[in-house]
């Protein structure tokens, strides 16, 4: 294909995703009635943790018809919701996965118990101790075993109990279970894993029970990026991540494990990976963002709206790091013009780098202000200094000022 | 070297986080009063080397300051635990109620210029190694007089002989077995004491860091602090081998009756001595017991009855077996154990208060640190394009 051929291919898939998005946002007006939610056997506990926000949040889907409404949900739109939080919600998805492919395995540190934030609560009892297994704190093990009993074509949901604890298994995610395909000439593949791990603030977390490695690892072709926002998001993105058949990272914001209720759907459902989320429409500012830092994000535009009435915010949740989806990204800052980006990993080589570059190159002359990176400090990730390392409501509301005053 | 050190603690001094006796290594003037007391028969086990003889000699003094030392311990985790549920520590804190006998023999037995490093439980570490209580609880509350200004908080304290609380499960071992060819390469006749837990046992980079040390003959000693528990999952579920004094293979190993201070201060003077001398490094399993969950998270009762922590706590408590040690053997009365409990309880609760008095570190502290003073990068980005931190 000759570059000029090119071109024109990618503005016709630009244009195409265009007229799509405005169709999703008629769907997304289509309110329907608020009827009440289905009971739940059991609640979740009461949501807590440092999260302000998100209880109240319009992205949160309280009641049976607001979850349902989503397209994406067609498959399970005639089912029973119910109320779950995030651990639920993931805990849920895994039981489905163990229920439909006789192969997968749940493993991790202390996964048998429940696991320390509680997503693999009942699952040893339900499906057997030979599937849902304790192993020792041994993260680099974790990963090659998970990849090797992927290589033998089973599905392994591995546990990394922290985000931070991946390191050691970094060069058996980064050399084996991202080349194992490319090395082998499709000889072997690891599609059958799956890693889960919690990461991101909480307020307190320090050193090690803080970050957000997500750009390490979005480096690394061969590798699939997931994180979700919400409960409805994370049982879907996460059923899709065991059953993609290449190996994906699956970050589990943990402020969002028990901040986060919705009402969840039962049923066996995914959600597209790889697929950016509209979830405000807007014609002045696409804001991108992924995971908890989106709950800060719809505080900032709240509050930037206050400021500058009228103001009209396109809202993105990117969902999937690697790949990303830069039609939704660049279609939308073609519309607006003006792009800001948060995440709570440091800035330099933060994801919002990649983001910011392409759409530089993708919409170089639409836009109207620089791209404004929203990120955290590039420091080292400190106990008492939590709440100003990362970028909060005011920054993030001040970074949707000076792009729309630029 | 010497000197640089000397600096280095003086400067530390300054900052009042550690005391002015920088170590708590016990005072040799009363070499006169010394006893002379004897082991239980079972308190070591041996793979590959002879034990450690179970006459211990050590002076009076140092006996009570063992005593005085681990009950001024349990009060400071005791603290601790009071200050998290009152909401005042946020986050991780991980308690050594139950495992002072550990840190304390350890102290007896070595000098300053032997080195330390740990994972995450390390409060009492610190403490024995110079950290002031006022500067362990100050760090947990995030607040500057902490002994790492606050940035840290539980796992991250830090004294000059004391490489650290380290939270990664395991990191800590190579980094140790580099400590201890440091000190080989530096013609230091000290050794290093890596510690770890049994569920840290089983990580890739303690075997690694095993072979480094027998390989360069280094004066590694690397300690397993069995408490029977890697969070909730018991030795036997989660080690193909328990006997940790024997995963060494070709290095030799010595377990230890962890819950007895006297034991430990035999074993690690052994163990000092033996790689001293250039037999190169050595394995010691310190079985011992924490009262408390692995965390403030962890009741700690779903995966073990309260029985059998009733039953540590009152067969096998080390401040109760030394106690009654000192008691037997005349060396101290009631009354001046007593006296010790109450002067502790008086040092932690004067401390707790300097600890919750001190205020937040302020934000120019943020970016210290992070490079050497004066070769940092220009400036650190900020959360927004225009926010930067220049030095």
């Amino acid at each position: 294909m000759s570059l000029n051929a090119m071109r024109t291919a990618r503005l016709a898939t630009t244009l195409t995703a265009a007229s799509r998005s405005i169709v999703q946002q008629n769907m997304l007006h289509l309110h329907t009635s608020f009827k009440t939610h289905y009971a739940a056997p059991s609640t979740p506990p009461p949501a807590e943790g440092f999260m302000p926000g998100v209880a109240n949040s319009k992205l949160i889907k309280h009641t049976h018809h607001d979850a349902l409404r989503n397209p994406e949900l067609a498959g399970v739109a005639n089912g029973e919701t119910k109320k779950m939080n995030t651990f639920q919600a993931i805990n849920d998805a895994m039981s489905i996965a163990l229920a439909t492919d006789d192969t997968a395995c749940v493993f991790g540190e202390d996964v048998a118990f429940g696991g320390v934030f509680r997503c693999t609560m009942g699952l040893s009892e339900m499906f057997g101790r030979d599937r849902v297994f304790n192993t020792p704190l041994s993260e680099q093990a974790i990963a090659g075993f998970g990849i090797g009993m992927a290589a033998m074509g089973s599905t392994a949901i591995a546990e990394i109990q922290f985000a931070d604890y991946i390191f050691p298994a970094f060069d058996q995610l980064v050399n084996e279970a991202a080349k194992y395909r490319y090395r082998s000439g499709g000889e072997f593949n690891v599609g059958g894993l799956c890693i889960r791990t919690p990461s991101g603030a909480v307020g307190h977390g320090g050193h090690y029970h803080s970050q957000s490695p997500e750009a390490y690892f979005a480096h690394t072709p061969g590798l699939k990026v997931v994180i979700p926002r919400s409960p409805i998001q994370a049982k879907g993105l996460l059923l899709a991540s065991i059953r993609d058949r290449n190996p994906v990272i699956f970050m589990e914001p943990k402020i969002l494990y028990r901040a986060a209720v919705e009402m969840v759907p039962v049923g066996d459902y995914e959600l597209p990976i790889g697929k950016a989320e509209i979830l405000t429409q807007g014609k002045d500012l696409t804001v991108v963002g992924w995971g908890a830092q989106l709950y800060v994000l719809e505080n900032a535009i709240q509050l930037a709206q206050k400021k500058m009435p009228g103001l009209s915010v396109e809202l993105i949740d990117l969902r999937s790091i690697l790949p990303w989806d830069v039609e939704t990204v660049c279609n939308s800052v073609n519309k607006t013009g003006r792009l800001l980006i948060a995440h709570e990993a440091p800035k330099t080589q933060g994801f919002a780098a990649e983001i910011a570059s392409t759409v530089m190159e993708r919409c170089f002359l639409r836009l109207e202000a620089p791209p404004q990176r929203l990120c955290s400090f590039d420091t080292p990730f400190p106990l008492i200094y939590e709440k100003f390392h990362v970028p909060d409501m005011i920054r993030c509301a001040e970074g949707i000022e000076r792009a729309m005053k630029f | 070297m010497l000197s640089s050190q000397k600096i280095s603690l003086a400067k530390v001094a300054a900052r009042a986080f550690i005391t002015p006796l920088t170590v708590r290594t016990f005072a040799s003037s009363a070499v006169a009063r010394t006893v002379s007391l004897d082991l239980h028969k079972n308190s070591f086990e041996t793979y590959n080397c002879d034990a450690p003889s179970l006459e211990v000699k050590l002076p009076k003094e140092e006996l009570v300051r063992m005593y005085q030392s681990m009950v001024v311990m349990r009060r400071m985790e005791m603290a601790s635990d009071g200050l998290y549920k009152a909401k005042l520590i946020r986050g991780f804190c991980h308690l050594c109620t139950g495992q002072e006998a550990v840190a304390v023999g350890m102290e007896t037995a070595l000098t300053a210029e032997d080195k330390i490093i740990t994972a995450y439980r390390c409060h009492g570490f610190t403490y024995m190694r110079g950290g002031s209580i006022t500067s362990i609880l100050a760090e947990l509350l995030g607040r500057k007089a902490g002994i790492s200004g606050g940035k840290g908080g539980s796992m991250h304290m830090f004294t000059p002989n004391f490489y650290g609380g380290n939270g990664i499960v395991g990191a800590q071992v190579p980094l140790g077995a580099g400590v201890a060819f440091a000190q080989k390469y530096l013609d230091k006749k000290a050794a290093t004491f890596s510690l770890y837990g049994d569920g840290a046992s089983n990580q890739g980079q303690v075997f690694e860091a095993y072979n480094m040390a027998k390989l360069w003959d280094l004066p590694a000693v690397f300690v397993c602090e069995n408490n029977r528990y890697g969070m909730g999952t018991a030795a036997n579920r989660s080690s193909a081998n328990t006997s940790y004094f024997k995963r060494g293979d070709y290095i030799p190993g010595l377990k230890v009756n962890g819950m007895d201070v006297l034991a430990v201060h035999q074993a690690v003077a052994y163990a000092k001595e033996w790689t001293v001398s250039g037999k190169g490094p050595l394995l010691l399993e310190m079985e011992t017991y924490r009262y408390g969950g692995h965390s403030m998270s962890d009741p700690g009762t779903t995966y073990r009855t309260r029985e059998e922590i009733q039953h540590m706590r009152s067969n096998n408590d080390p401040i109760t077996g030394l106690k009654q040690r000192l008691l037997e053997s005349n060396i101290v009365t009631e009354d001046e154990l007593k006296a010790i409990d109450k002067a502790a309880r008086v040092e932690v609760d004067k401390a707790v208060e300097e600890a919750k008095a001190s205020p937040e570190p302020e934000i120019s502290e943020f970016w210290t640190q992070i490079y050497k003073k004066g070769t940092e990068v220009p400036y650190v980005r900020g959360r927004e394009p225009e926010e930067f931190h220049r030095y």
